[in-house]
């Protein structure tokens, strides 16, 4: 009996490892989040390429942004990650992603055309691993219901001036809700990375003489004074910052017409296209100036491939082909993404939109490219800039809700960046 | 032949002669497997073997997950893996307890480890009391013969059953600046107030909202203890002249005591670990006003971009050694109030 059972056994285990020992086609997991709707559009670039390409097959795996903020790094950590994933935290993941070079038919086409962001993804000291590509880049500015100022009578400030304050935003945003009884003059993203645009728009240097993170200057503290300031008068959405956690968004009470100015950036165009259309006027305006200069902060999403991979062969075909310039281009155009590639700068890219709407907002934010400050593209490259994004975002909150005073604040923010920076050697 | 040279017991003898056909197969795998372990050890150690699989589950994903903690409590750094990360003996606790003045938090250098201790105990006082009050007054009304008595039972077991999501997501419309609860208030000629972000109402709030959701439970714990209790000890006080009161005092409540003592560690366990509902209902806020001991671990470990396990694995430590404080204090009050 016990024979019968030892062989039953033994016969079990080679069947089940049967069908993986005969399997030829070799299969890719994504990790991927959505904004809007460029999860759909990849699955059907992807379709294409499986049809040309019938010995791969690539797997989606749509999470919660916050799952690719959390959970990933401890995968990646632990080697369980998947092929490849979209993502944000740019330069803090960057141990773990594959260097293509190897493996690509032609590195020289990803330093040409992603040349300027490809620094973003790398480690410290690294000058020529091509990790990935950015699926699209971002820049941070505000959105205004151009239809409630028309209907309070009151002149766009941008219309007015090229140069508009963030304290005229907000007179004109107050003014405007007031006449119409709206709830929200402004918000802006519970983030730290849209906070600092504001911030080195008014002076915030972000790095010391030596290079390391500091929030201890006058520009920093000026635009954290106001913003903590608007909370407590009404002016800011006062729920989005103090009653969440993590990252929060007013994007229902834009599209709902109950928000004025809302500092957002230039992902949101998708979904207001499609959420919004032409239900009224919204429109991007350039971002407010102040005595360090009128700044949004850079930024976006990449796919990147993930080193722990099994098959960096298969990675590096698959993105190839993503990356190429027509392919990039109608996924640039179909999902209303700014492209991040200079061929397709370049070339320019024919949004697959009729709402003229979106178009001029899409061409407001390419035309800020410009006008970035020289310290915003060091912090998007800095790579813990999400240690200093979030202990600005969580503390700026305490001092919203008196648990802190302002200039506690400000210390508990460089105390928290020092205490991460330091274990984390 | 080892053990006390008794016959090995047949598990089929046991079984009853009209059901023996079905079991055939899974008892003769079973003697297949224990008899010789039987025969070497004797029967009468045969209850570790069976109690061994609960055993090495618990070892498996408490007892290791647990020392494992312990372990990570003592070290430092930002990787994953224990053999990666270098030892720094008690530190982690004294970055903790580095305060200068406990009372308050401004004044440590994790002060929202501090702010989370002196929510959580906020929070475990009101709702452990609430769930307590509320789940014996409601179970003795559901103890009665009251019309529709079945209906008020499930009405008030329902809430368990839902997602504390979908509980926090209900309470947060309700409580919205444009929410139902300003709508009512409005109704009657009040004002509207944004109710979480006052920071007295919010953790009033997220301590109703959590007893609303789990009382349910608890008041069914505590009708079964009810129900337990002999209706002739009520006859007896009735013929003795005893008042409503009377009986509750001197019958209901001495008998209903072990299980209250249940009901009292249960809900002061879940209560020391609530996140969930929190969570989504206020994220902690407004600022960290709700925010939990758990929630700190739960941020300082895993969502923050630099990710300090081994502070949150001390405060974990923390928190768990302070619920077993308190757990055995509650059984040692149980103890001695059972034995006066």
């Amino acid at each position: 009996m016990r024979k019968i059972l030892a062989v039953m056994l033994i016969l079990s285990v080679l069947l089940s490892a049967m069908p993986a020992l005969s399997q030829d086609m070799v299969e890719l997991r994504i990790r991927w989040y959505d904004d809007g709707n460029e999860g759909e559009v990849l699955r059907d670039l992807l379709d294409r390429f499986q049809m040309d390409n019938p010995d791969i097959s690539v797997e989606i795996d749509t999470v919660p942004y916050r799952a690719i903020l959390e959970n990933l790094p401890l995968d990646l950590a632990a080697g369980e990650g998947p092929d490849m994933a979209r993502v944000t935290d740019l330069g803090g993941l960057a141990e773990y992603y594959l260097d293509m070079t190897p493996y690509l038919s032609d590195p020289a086409y990803w330093e040409e055309n992603f040349g300027p962001f490809l620094n973003w993804k790398r480690l410290p000291g690294d000058d020529s691993s091509i990790p990935g590509f950015m699926t699209q880049l971002t820049i941070t500015g505000p959105f205004i219901n151009r239809t409630l100022f028309e209907q309070a009578g009151i002149d766009v400030p941008s219309d007015m001036s090229d140069s508009v304050s963030w304290d005229e935003w907000a007179a004109a945003s107050v003014a405007v809700a007031e006449a119409l009884e709206i709830p929200y003059p402004m918000a802006m993203d519970r983030s730290g990375h849209r906070f600092a645009g504001p911030a080195i728009s008014s002076g915030a240097m972000y790095f010391d003489n030596m290079g390391h993170p500091t929030v201890m200057d006058e520009g920093f503290r000026d635009m954290a004074e106001r913003f903590v300031n608007w909370h407590l008068d009404g002016t800011m959405h006062p729920e989005m910052w103090p009653l969440s956690e993590g990252y929060a968004g007013a994007n229902e009470e834009f599209a709902n017409a109950e928000l004025v100015f809302y500092m957002s950036g230039s992902w949101q165009v998708g979904q207001f296209s499609e959420q919004i259309g032409d239900a009224f006027d919204w429109q991007t305006v350039p971002n407010p100036c102040g005595p360090g200069g009128c700044t949004g902060m850079p930024g976006g999403a990449a796919l990147v491939g993930i080193g722990a991979t099994e098959h960096p062969e298969e990675v590096a075909r698959v993105m190839e082909y993503l990356a190429s310039q027509d392919v990039l281009g109608e996924f640039a155009a179909r999902t209303l993404f700014i492209p991040a590639h200079a061929g397709l700068s370049a070339a320019g890219v024919d949004f697959d939109t009729d709402l003229q709407l979106a178009k001029d907002s899409l061409g407001v934010f390419v035309g800020q490219v410009g006008t970035l400050e020289q310290t915003a593209f060091d912090l998007q490259a800095y790579a813990f800039n999400r240690a200093l994004f979030d202990a600005t975002r969580d503390r700026l909150t305490q001092a919203m809700v008196g648990e802190l005073t302002l200039d506690e604040a400000i210390d508990r923010i460089q105390d928290d960046v020092d205490t991460a920076l330091a274990e984390q050697g | 032949m080892g053990g006390s040279g008794r016959e090995p017991l047949r598990l089929l003898n046991l079984v009853e002669p009209i059901t023996r056909p079905l079991l055939l197969i899974p008892v003769a795998v079973v003697e297949f497997i224990l008899t010789p372990i039987q025969k070497r050890v004797g029967i009468d150690k045969m209850g570790y073997f069976f109690v061994l699989p609960n055993l090495l589950i618990f070892g498996i994903f408490v007892l290791f997950p647990m020392l494992l903690n312990f372990y990570y409590a003592m070290t430092g750094g930002t990787k994953l893996f224990p053999q990666d990360r270098p030892f720094v003996g008690l530190d982690n606790f004294a970055t903790l307890f580095d305060c200068e003045d406990f009372l308050s938090p401004n004044s440590c250098q994790e002060d929202l480890f501090w702010r989370g201790i002196s929510n959580t105990i906020q929070f475990v006082v009101f709702q452990v009391s609430g769930i307590v009050l509320f789940s014996l007054v409601t179970a003795l009304v559901l103890n009665r013969k009251i019309v529709a008595r079945g209906f008020f039972r499930s009405v008030f077991f329902y809430p368990v059953l839902l997602s504390p999501v979908v509980v926090a997501l209900i309470w947060k419309w309700v409580l919205q600046h444009e929410g139902l609860l300003n709508a009512i208030v409005e109704i009657f000629g009040g004002e509207s107030k944004r109710w979480l972000l006052d920071t007295n109402w919010a953790m009033f709030w997220v301590v109703f909202v959590s007893v609303w959701a789990l009382m349910g439970f608890y008041t069914l714990i505590l009708l079964a203890g009810l129900q337990s209790i002999p209706p002739e000890l009520y006859e007896a006080s009735s013929i003795d002249g005893a008042n409503h009161w009377q009986d509750f005092r001197f019958v209901t409540m001495p008998l209903l005591m072990p299980t209250m003592f249940v009901v009292l560690v249960l809900s002061l366990i879940r209560a020391v670990q609530m996140f969930d509902h929190i969570f989504v209902l206020t994220g902690g806020g407004p600022g960290t006003r709700t925010q939990l001991m758990v929630q700190y671990i739960y941020t300082t470990g895993f969502s923050n971009q630099i990710q300090l396990f081994g502070l949150s694995a001390a405060a974990s430590m923390v928190l768990g050694i302070s619920l077993l404080i308190l757990t055995l204090l509650q059984l040692r009050l149980g103890n001695q109030s059972s034995l006066a």
